[in-house]
């Protein structure tokens, strides 16, 4: 068995870090936003929010992906408006399976980013207000850099989780070598092959490796971070 | 000159409050649960009343019938809160700095002048969590300061401290007043803080304002139970430092033509004082006391006899313009049958100063 990985295996690779990073660049920003309404406002329709931002982490892979077909495929209500607007089309498009996977690993962005604004409370905003700086400034000022750890913890989790992602991917956006064919579904791919044995192994270890160095990361940097905001962990 | 006219129910909760305070220190008095927070929150624009109108000088800051709320950034109001609640990314000279490199504020009053003042100069580059509960309230104090106020709130600043370290903080309050004449509200439930910073007192009883007036008067006045009664109960006089004698080391105080003696050196001469008397302190006699051990005799006019349930009956008496307490027991006010209107002797066993 070869350790070296094959030219097909290192373009599924590449390609998983194309996809998890614009899938993070895509979802980061909404998660955010939505993780500080979640966590400071009362709103009507608060816990109808806060369930369908979770919904991708219960709900049947297929399922999501198979909405993201009928809402973001070039006949789609969504699709149609990207493609008329903006040129961007998703369907068969590795920046589908980036949408595909930002959806499926927004849930675990939201979650430390929403924890992280309910421990920084509203007490800091209420003083920078009194202060004089608006609530625009106070949240880019005080807000957000308070929550760094949990926002960098989330984008880590949810890099791992767009790397791997394989569900809705391969529903919404199928296995189109060098376009679609992600990490996890060259790995499939392999497994169906008769002689895929090796390979299957070698994209096994590397995507183990990927998930445990994210998670060692995400510890680590949300411990460094806090600590050096004089946060909770002193 | 702050007016305010306000009120607001949450939940099961009303709240009415009118006052209008005029410089110096006003204190905001009531037990936990009074509605002192919620009053003042919306005094600094942190909430909104649901009815009324606040008024800061000739600006009008909220007023419901004609919706104006200025909000909390432009009301210019200095925010003290129960926890410091400093910035822990920033260092303490970003923190004490904030309101000008973020807002653009200019300060009337200088950092230098301000960190001299409250003792935080060591500190400006240290981080805050490092600092001790009493440095972090300086800061906090001296940062809300710096944010240019024309009043400063402080929201039971001294409740999360030890005792010794709001003995740290109260010369400190003291020394602003004098210093920079910045209108205070004051809000505690520390009768004591209260006795020793305020000039104005509001009381606050369930959301609503049951008195208010100047300190020493709100404190005399036998029909406030929740200030006049209670086993440390008593009268504040303000006095005058006449003069230190070195030989018996006792400090000369001038209160309304007569003398107090007090132990030790506690002053230059005519500083302004704060003199605390205990109603159970004081005892009376008809006539002038021969050879007594008790250094501070006055004589004072009775203004009223208040006879309680128990053993005991509450005499208000008049030194000049000011007041002065006497609990005595109702059978020696029957054996000397005193009146109101009479001329007596105070003796007063033991005095503490304020300020």
């Amino acid at each position: 068995m070869s350790f070296y990985l094959t030219d097909a295996e290192w373009a599924a690779i590449q390609l998983s870090l194309q996809v998890a990073s614009l899938a993070i660049a895509i979802a980061l920003p909404p998660a955010v936003l939505l993780g500080y309404a979640l966590a400071r406002w009362k709103f009507s329709g608060h816990t109808l929010v806060s369930a369908l931002v979770h919904l991708p982490i219960v709900l049947p892979p297929v399922v999501t992906g198979y909405v993201l077909l009928v809402l973001f495929g070039r006949q789609g209500m969504l699709g149609s408006f990207f493609e008329d607007a903006f040129g961007l089309v998703f369907s068969f498009r590795w920046t589908g399976a980036a949408l595909a996977a930002g959806v499926m690993a927004f849930p675990l962005i939201i979650r430390p980013v929403k924890l992280s604004f309910e421990l920084s409370g509203a007490q800091l905003e209420e003083a920078a207000h009194s202060l004089g700086t608006s609530r625009f400034k106070t949240f880019l000022l005080i807000t957000l850099p308070l929550a760094l750890p949990g926002i960098l913890s989330g984008a880590i989790l949810g890099f791992a989780k767009a790397m791997g992602e394989f569900g809705a991917t391969i529903t919404f956006v199928s296995n189109i070598p060098g376009e679609t064919r992600t990490l996890s579904l060259a790995l499939y791919t392999e497994m169906q092959s008769l002689s895929g044995d090796a390979g299957a192994i070698r994209l096994t270890v590397i995507a183990i490796a990927v998930s445990i160095v994210a998670l060692v990361f995400s510890e680590v940097i949300s411990r460094r971070l806090s600590r050096m905001l004089g946060g909770q962990h002193d | 000159m702050i007016d305010v006219d306000v009120s607001s129910r949450v939940g099961d909760f009303a709240l009415s409050a009118r006052f209008v305070m005029s410089g110096g220190i006003t204190a905001i008095f009531g037990r936990s649960g009074a509605g002192k927070s919620s009053l003042i929150r919306m005094i600094t624009g942190l909430s909104a009343p649901d009815s009324g109108r606040i008024v800061f000088g000739e600006r009008v800051v909220f007023d419901r019938a004609v919706s104006i709320n200025v909000p909390v950034q432009q009301r210019g109001v200095g925010m003290v809160f129960q926890e410091p609640r400093l910035f822990p990314h920033m260092n303490v000279e970003r923190n004490l700095l904030y309101s000008q490199w973020a807002a653009g504020r200019k300060s009337v009053i200088g950092l230098g002048e301000i960190a001299d003042l409250l003792g935080i100069a060591h500190l400006f580059k240290r981080r805050t969590h490092g600092l001790s509960g009493g440095e972090k309230q300086r800061v906090a104090i001296g940062r809300a300061l710096l944010s240019n106020p024309q009043l400063l709130v402080l929201d039971e600043p001294l409740a999360s401290l030890d005792a010794s370290r709001k003995a740290e903080i109260l010369p400190y309050l003291l020394k602003l007043k004098t210093e920079f004449g910045i209108p205070m509200l004051y809000v505690s439930h520390s009768i004591g803080e209260i006795e020793q910073l305020a000039d104005t007192l509001v009381l606050l009883e369930a959301g609503t304002v049951v008195a208010h007036g100047p300190i020493a008067q709100m404190l005399s006045d036998l029909e406030l139970p929740q200030l006049a009664s209670g086993p440390d109960a008593g009268s504040l006089l303000f006095a005058t430092l006449n003069q230190y004698d070195e030989q018996w080391q006792i400090t000369e105080f001038g209160l309304e033509g007569q003398t107090l003696r007090l132990p030790g050196q506690l002053g230059k001469k005519g500083q302004d004082a704060r003199i605390r008397i205990r109603a159970k302190d004081v005892a009376l006699a008809c006539k002038a006391p021969g050879e007594t051990s008790v250094r501070n005799v006055i004589s004072v006019v009775i203004e009223s006899i208040t006879e309680t349930s128990g053993p005991y009956a509450e005499v208000s008496c008049r030194v000049g313009e000011q007041y002065l307490r006497a609990r005595l027991t109702r059978h020696s006010v029957h054996e000397l049958q005193l009146t109101a209107g009479q001329l007596v002797f105070a003796l007063i066993k033991s005095v503490a100063l304020d300020q």
